[in-house]
């Protein structure tokens, strides 16, 4: 898979490149801001693009606007969003235009690096990664109806809001998948969430219900 | 033969503050003859309703231009700066003239011109007379020669009196620099009280300078907190995450290593994480950018998510407040949850922001031990001062054993 890469620190852009070539990605392009960002997707139609939110000029949501701009453009382009600090209002931004092929990660995510080079691959096939801290924000502002989930339901919940498939949150808090799929029914009965079997579906319905997407 | 300095001086000075008497003379009793018309016409016709208004009138035109007059001759005269008590309109209307009526500093004019002036014309002519009968009396034996011989002759002791004119004459012109200097002195300070900004006005005017720049100075203080966090950010920060990259790239691609290289590596790699968390709270609670960007409500979610216990948050704000205020606001909570994690016990927090009317509205509550003490170097003394710099006030109500609310009301202008 072919990689575009938009980070205006140097040294970090070094260290970028190398995780995703060890995720078997090739970075055909690195830039250092949206503008050149646009452009070089424009070129060369790769499959990510990995994008830092602040970039000259006003180093405020650069990368959010221009992920949005290539979201709507190039839906066979994944995103993915990479900040020092995370905020609800750019990952509701991010997928407002569309929820798969979506992610948004704290910088740091990228020194773990083989759980990186996984959530990126898993935003390039189609899915969706958000960091702990952006579903921790979102959770935070749905208070009220989540006090009915009990808290393993709840880290279930955030779990699945991440982007993460059944198998990835039966791994995470060491329980079977079947035990997992109970907790979603739970969760989806007490929410009045629309059942929905696809990993992806269920991702949406989540996001949908904690007021991070409109589409 | 020279003349002494100092002589020189004095005498230059009582010259200068001769002349400044001398010319205020016709300015003082220039509305003499206004009011003395309106007694005399009146006392002879009785018809008040036309002299009244008419001479009403004339003072009230006459005022702003002996101002002006009397502004001008202190400058060049004395050079003394009698400053404006209020910034002059700059075109006369009906309405600036109806103001300039109803405020004080007219008043306190017309009393200077119409009462005044005539009484410091007095003291000025006083000195003047002194001046000329001195000049006369110590120059008396030439007015003497200057008499026809007959005269001399036929006047009995005037041998006896000249001398004695001759030293008054010159004691009084000895003493004309002083006389002039007093009542000169007398004159421009009763000017620059009634024709200058008076007390209330010069407060009124430090008051505002004060604001001003005690705005300036909260603007530079969240300028150069902008400008620390832009820099961490940039800096710092990204050298942290990019080594905290290599040491997981170690990791991952030298998986040979002997078990201590290993152990040690994995050793950094947490430091290195833990230092940007740890960096990474303290940056942002500096300035977040997003506080700029997507206003207060967004920034909280950041603020509120950290705290590692539930918090409930709730923002009903109809638009955005000034950026000092925002950025107020989001430092009394960013403190006020701080303190609430590390003291309180609590096992829940409540923010709420809100818009009442012209004021904005911040409650944290939490269900703590209570007994906290704005004097106890928590945090809480700082937050009331920061409250304080923008005009807003800070309230703090904990019980021993709870709950603990703090409330804070920030002026915010429409």
């Amino acid at each position: 898979m072919r990689a575009v890469i938009a980070e205006d620190s140097v040294l970090l852009r070094v260290g970028l490149v190398k995780v995703l070539e060890m995720g078997g990605f090739q970075v055909v392009a690195e830039v250092g801001d949206a503008e050149a960002l646009l452009a070089a997707v424009e070129e060369h139609q790769p499959e990510l693009a990995l994008v830092d939110v602040r970039m000259p000029p006003t180093f405020t949501d650069e990368g959010v606007r221009a992920a949005a701009v290539i979201r709507r453009g190039r839906p066979r382009t994944a995103v993915v969003l990479l900040s020092q600090y995370v905020e609800e209002r750019y990952a509701a931004d991010l997928l407002a235009t569309n929820t798969s092929g979506v992610g948004y990660l704290l910088k740091q995510r990228v020194a773990d690096v083989q759980d990186f080079a996984a959530a990126v691959r898993r935003v390039a096939e189609g899915g969706t990664a958000l960091d702990p801290q952006v579903v921790a924000q979102l959770l935070l502002r749905r208070g009220d109806p989540l006090a009915a989930l009990t808290p393993r339901e709840r880290e279930v919940l955030a779990l699945m809001a991440e982007g993460r498939s059944n198998a990835g949150i039966a791994e995470a808090l060491t329980v079977s998948e079947s035990a997992v799929a109970k907790h979603i029914n739970n969760i989806f009965a007490k929410l009045d969430l629309p059942v929905a079997d696809a990993d992806h579906r269920r991702v949406l319905a989540v996001l949908r219900f904690l007021g991070a997407s409109r589409g | 033969m020279t003349i002494p300095p100092r002589l020189g001086r004095l005498a230059r000075r009582a010259r200068r503050d001769t002349g400044f008497l001398a010319t205020g003379v016709p300015v003082h009793l220039a509305l003499v003859p206004v009011w003395s018309w309106a007694a005399a016409t009146t006392a002879r016709t009785g018809n008040w309703a036309l002299t009244l208004p008419v001479s009403v009138a004339l003072v009230l035109s006459g005022v702003p231009v002996l101002t002006v007059v009397q502004r001008y001759r202190h400058r060049a005269l004395l050079g003394v700066d009698i400053r404006r008590s209020a910034p002059v309109p700059r075109r006369w209307s009906p309405t600036t003239a109806l103001r300039w009526l109803s405020s004080p500093r007219a008043w306190r004019q017309v009393g200077y011109h119409l009462l005044l002036g005539p009484l410091v014309a007095l003291s000025e002519l006083s000195v003047l007379v002194a001046a000329a009968v001195g000049l006369a009396g110590a120059t008396g034996y030439g007015w003497v020669w200057a008499l026809p011989a007959g005269v001399r002759r036929d006047w009995f002791g005037w041998a006896t009196l000249m001398p004695c004119y001759t030293v008054l004459g010159l004691s009084l012109l000895s003493l004309l620099p002083w006389l002039a200097g007093v009542v000169a002195r007398a004159e421009s300070r009763s000017a620059a009280a009634l024709l200058g900004p008076s007390r209330a006005d010069r407060l009124q005017e430090r008051v505002a300078y004060l604001a001003g720049s005690r705005t300036d100075l909260i603007e530079a203080v969240d300028a150069e907190r902008r400008r620390i966090e832009r820099d961490l950010h940039d800096g710092t920060q990204q050298r942290l995450i990019s080594l905290a990259v290599n040491l997981g790239l170690a990791m991952a691609t030298r998986p040979d290593l002997p078990g201590e290289a290993r152990e040690a590596l994995a050793e950094a790699h947490l430091e290195a994480k833990a230092a940007i968390a740890e960096l990474g709270d303290l940056v942002r609670g500096l300035h977040p950018a997003v506080l700029e960007d997507r206003g207060l409500d967004a920034a909280l979610s950041g603020l509120a998510a950290r705290v590692p216990l539930p918090v409930r948050l709730r923002v009903e704000l109809p638009e955005r407040a000034a950026p000092a205020v925002e950025s107020v606001a989001y430092f009394v909570i960013s403190e006020a949850l701080a303190n609430v994690t590390k003291h309180a016990g609590a096992s829940r927090v409540e923010v709420t922001v809100r818009r009442v009317g012209t004021v904005l509205r911040v409650n944290v509550t939490d269900d703590g031990l209570g007994g906290a003490d704005p004097s106890g170097g928590t945090g809480l003394s700082g937050l009331a001062k920061r409250v304080g710099s923008v005009d807003g006030v800070f309230r703090l109500s904990s019980p021993v054993g709870g709950p603990t609310t703090v409330t804070v009301e920030l002026p915010c202008a429409r």
